[in-house]
């Protein structure tokens, strides 16, 4: 579904990611681990086509298309979501007009009739009771207003809603309690289908208990250091990331 | 990525204005300046009793010992006053009795506009007068409104039919003294709308006003006169629309509105003149007067403006809280674009007792538009229990904008409450970011976020108009952020 190849990143003028490769397939669960400043936020926007961040080398393939090529309302469309670390407020905008104007942005590009505001309210009913969400929530202005955990939990929802092909959650858990980090994974659980993939990026091994991923990688320094199974995590946890640093000096990596 | 950002506040503000056509309707016109020889004959075209020119005269000559203000926060181009033409009207019969004797291409022109002058084409409950350069054209559904006592018709039909209402309340409010362009007004209007909603009656439908410029090198002046009786509604709107012309077009309008006891009106206004191109050539200077009196007890006057047009946009809608228990309000959205000014807001005046004032003020600049809000809050010695909450905002898309906030409060009663609260912002990178990761496209995004924005004032407008207003918005945002 997706393959990153050898991807070299700059923000005005600094490299941050160093020569990425790593490939997705269709149905995986992916964590992406690292330390404060490692790049793993940097790979989510460059993944969403977040302007800021200049790709100097590299090359990264979605559904066998150049992703470079896609603007980012098509890269949504094409079922890429990001879940924002700091989801952006909209004043005044409701999360029914918002969700509304992006899912039928969606079905047009899908060659479907745009849904009629009865019938997208009924889904939102259905999604909210999947996600856990505050009925409330969903009446509000686009996180206007909304504490850290809300915040996180409409990220969720609205991926409920656009039901993305492949879900990028940039530390979804990061603020939150253990109660509203178990409503936001069981939401992404509840969502996983076969066929679609997941791209968890976290600092902490806590929301990979419930969110089990297939591939764990250590991102450090702007490089994947370390790929392996489940179990690569709880090590992490158990023994920080400093290991990983003192490995990657010894190899001479870095 | 500073680039990109110029980029789309370049598209979104350089968007077409989609009424600038001109029609080819044959006009009677007098010619260019002003002196005494011209307002009588603006009198004469309009065969008027004598005391309403006297009171034309008595306005000139006031006027001629005035200068224009100089103090907003606008820069305005030199007005030549002799260069203008005072009266333009398309050439027909004398009153139009029936649609037949309309000129086609001025009922086309209308249709064009999406004001079609047959009822049955109408809006279902919108009864409108339309108004082309100096005169009024046509008012629909005169004879449904009769029915319950409401007058509403053109000013000159009130002038002749009802001389007594005119006389009673015309320049009570905003008197002939009250400022330079309402001298002006007062000397050479040549027509406008005149409501009457007698007492107890509740208007069954929303009455409007369509003003629309057409011939080239003259003003508009138009007055527009509401009476809203004891226990009395209405909910009157008005429209404006003019064709792309290189050079600027004056338009001096009065708007007096009078609210007896437990009286309630709502003004609504979507003003779209030509704005001028995207290098501030040519557009409407749109100076205008506006300001109701709550008279009665209980009665409330509530102005909800969407100001997207106009080169230059200077007015001031108010309400003079003279009642006891009376009520103002005033909201109000005001777009600059490329090289649009505005200086807007709103007075009150809080004279009766426990008299209550609202103002929402949100100002959206981008291109190099300039946005002032300049607000009066005066409480008087007697209006103990007065009440005033304002907010004021402004948006920016860009950094070639300005805005700017003139709040003026006075408060000579120790009991009142007023409240200020004001905030800027612009349109941030990170939200459209956001309305693009969900696949919504960054034109999009910015009339969704500015609409957003602006959507507490949107939700005064009547239901029908709101939509229009949306669309509005987003349209004269076109092309301006990126």
């Amino acid at each position: 579904m997706l393959i990153i190849k050898d991807l070299k990143v700059s923000i005005e003028g600094k490299i941050i990611l160093k020569g990425i490769s790593l490939e997705i397939k269709a149905g995986e669960i992916h964590a992406i681990m690292g330390p404060n400043g490692s790049g793993k936020s940097t790979l989510a926007a460059v993944l969403a086509g977040r302007d800021f961040a200049e790709v100097t080398e590299g090359t990264i393939t979605y559904m066998g298309k150049n992703l470079f090529d896609m603007s980012p309302e098509e890269r949504s469309k094409e079922g890429i979501f990001l879940g924002f670390q700091y989801p952006i407020e909209i004043p005044g905008v409701s999360m029914v007009n918002f969700l509304k104007t992006a899912l039928n942005e969606h079905r047009k590009h899908d060659g479907l009739e745009p849904l009629s505001a009865s019938d997208f309210l009924k889904i939102m009913r259905e999604k909210k009771e999947l996600v856990e969400i505050d009925s409330k929530l969903a009446n509000r202005s686009v996180n206007e207003g909304f504490s850290g955990g809300e915040k996180k939990k409409n990220e969720i929802f609205q991926m409920s809603i656009l039901e993305p092909r492949l879900a990028i959650l940039d530390e979804t858990d990061s603020g939150l309690d253990i109660d509203a980090l178990r409503i936001v994974a069981n939401g992404v659980n509840k969502l996983k289908k076969p066929d679609n993939s997941t791209i968890v990026i976290t600092h902490y091994q806590r929301l990979l208990d419930y969110i089990v991923p297939d591939v764990v990688h250590v991102l450090y320094d702007g490089r994947i250091v370390k790929t392996a199974g489940k179990e690569l995590a709880m090590e992490l946890e158990k023994k920080g990331y400093d290991w990983i640093k003192q490995e990657v000096y010894q190899n001479g990596i870095a | 990525m500073e680039k990109d950002q110029d980029k789309i506040i370049n598209d979104v503000t350089t968007g077409e204005y989609k009424y600038g056509f001109h029609s080819d309707i044959e006009m009677e016109q007098l010619p260019r300046g002003l002196n005494e020889g011209i307002i009588r004959a603006i009198s004469t075209k309009k065969n008027e009793p004598s005391w309403l020119l006297e009171f034309r005269l008595k306005s000139f000559r006031y006027w001629q010992a005035m200068k224009m203000p100089a103090w907003a926060n606008l820069t305005i181009p030199e007005i030549n006053y002799q260069d203008i033409i005072y009266y333009a009207a398309p050439k027909q019969k004398v009153g139009y009795t029936s649609l037949d004797d309309i000129d086609p291409e001025l009922k086309k022109t209308f249709d064009k506009l999406g004001i079609p002058l047959e009822e049955q084409k109408h809006l279902s409950g919108v009864a409108v007068d339309a108004v082309m350069d100096s005169v009024s054209v046509k008012t629909t559904f005169k004879e449904t409104l009769a029915e319950s006592g409401i007058i509403f018709c053109s000013f000159s039909d009130a002038v002749r039919e009802y001389p007594d209402l005119v006389k009673r309340y015309m320049g009570t409010v905003v008197p002939y003294t009250d400022n330079f362009f309402a001298s002006l007004n007062s000397a050479v209007f040549s027509d406008g709308s005149f409501c009457y909603i007698p007492k107890g009656v509740r208007c069954p439908m929303e009455l409007s006003t369509y003003f629309r410029i057409n011939a080239a090198n003259t003003g508009q002046f138009e007055r527009t006169l509401l009476v809203a009786d004891e226990e009395s509604y209405v909910s009157y709107l008005e429209g404006c629309t003019a064709p792309m012309r290189d050079e600027n077009q004056l338009h001096a309008a009065i708007v007096e509105i009078i609210a007896e006891n437990n009286a309630e009106v709502k003004y609504s206004t979507v003003q779209n003149w030509y704005p001028g191109d995207k290098n501030g050539k040519g557009g409407v200077f749109n100076f205008v007067t506006k300001r109701g009196m709550c008279r009665g007890e209980n009665s409330k006057i509530s102005w909800t403006q969407i100001e997207t047009g106009s080169a230059i946009t200077w007015k001031y809608p108010s309400c003079i809280l003279r009642g006891d228990n009376s009520t103002g309000e005033f909201y109000s959205v005001a777009v600059t674009n490329n090289h649009q000014q505005a200086d807007t807001g709103t007075k009150m005046i809080h004279i009766g007792k426990n008299t209550k004032s609202t103002i929402v003020s949100k100002g959206i600049s981008a291109g190099h538009g300039q946005n002032s809000y300049r607000g009066l809050v005066k409480v008087l010695k007697n209006a103990t229990g007065a009440r005033n909450f304002s907010q004021c905002d402004s948006l920016l898309l860009g950094d070639k904008c300005g805005a700017h906030t003139f709040p003026y409060i006075e408060v000579d009663n120790q009991s009142a409450i007023v409240e200020h609260e004001a905030t800027t912002s612009k349109i941030g990178e990170d939200q459209i970011f956001y309305c693009n990761q969900r696949g919504i496209s960054t034109e999009d995004a910015i009339g969704l976020i500015v609409n957003g924005y602006a959507r507490e004032v949107i939700n005064k407008l009547p239901m029908e108009f709101a939509v229009e207003a949306q669309k509005l918005l987003q349209i004269s945002l076109e092309g301006s952020v990126g």
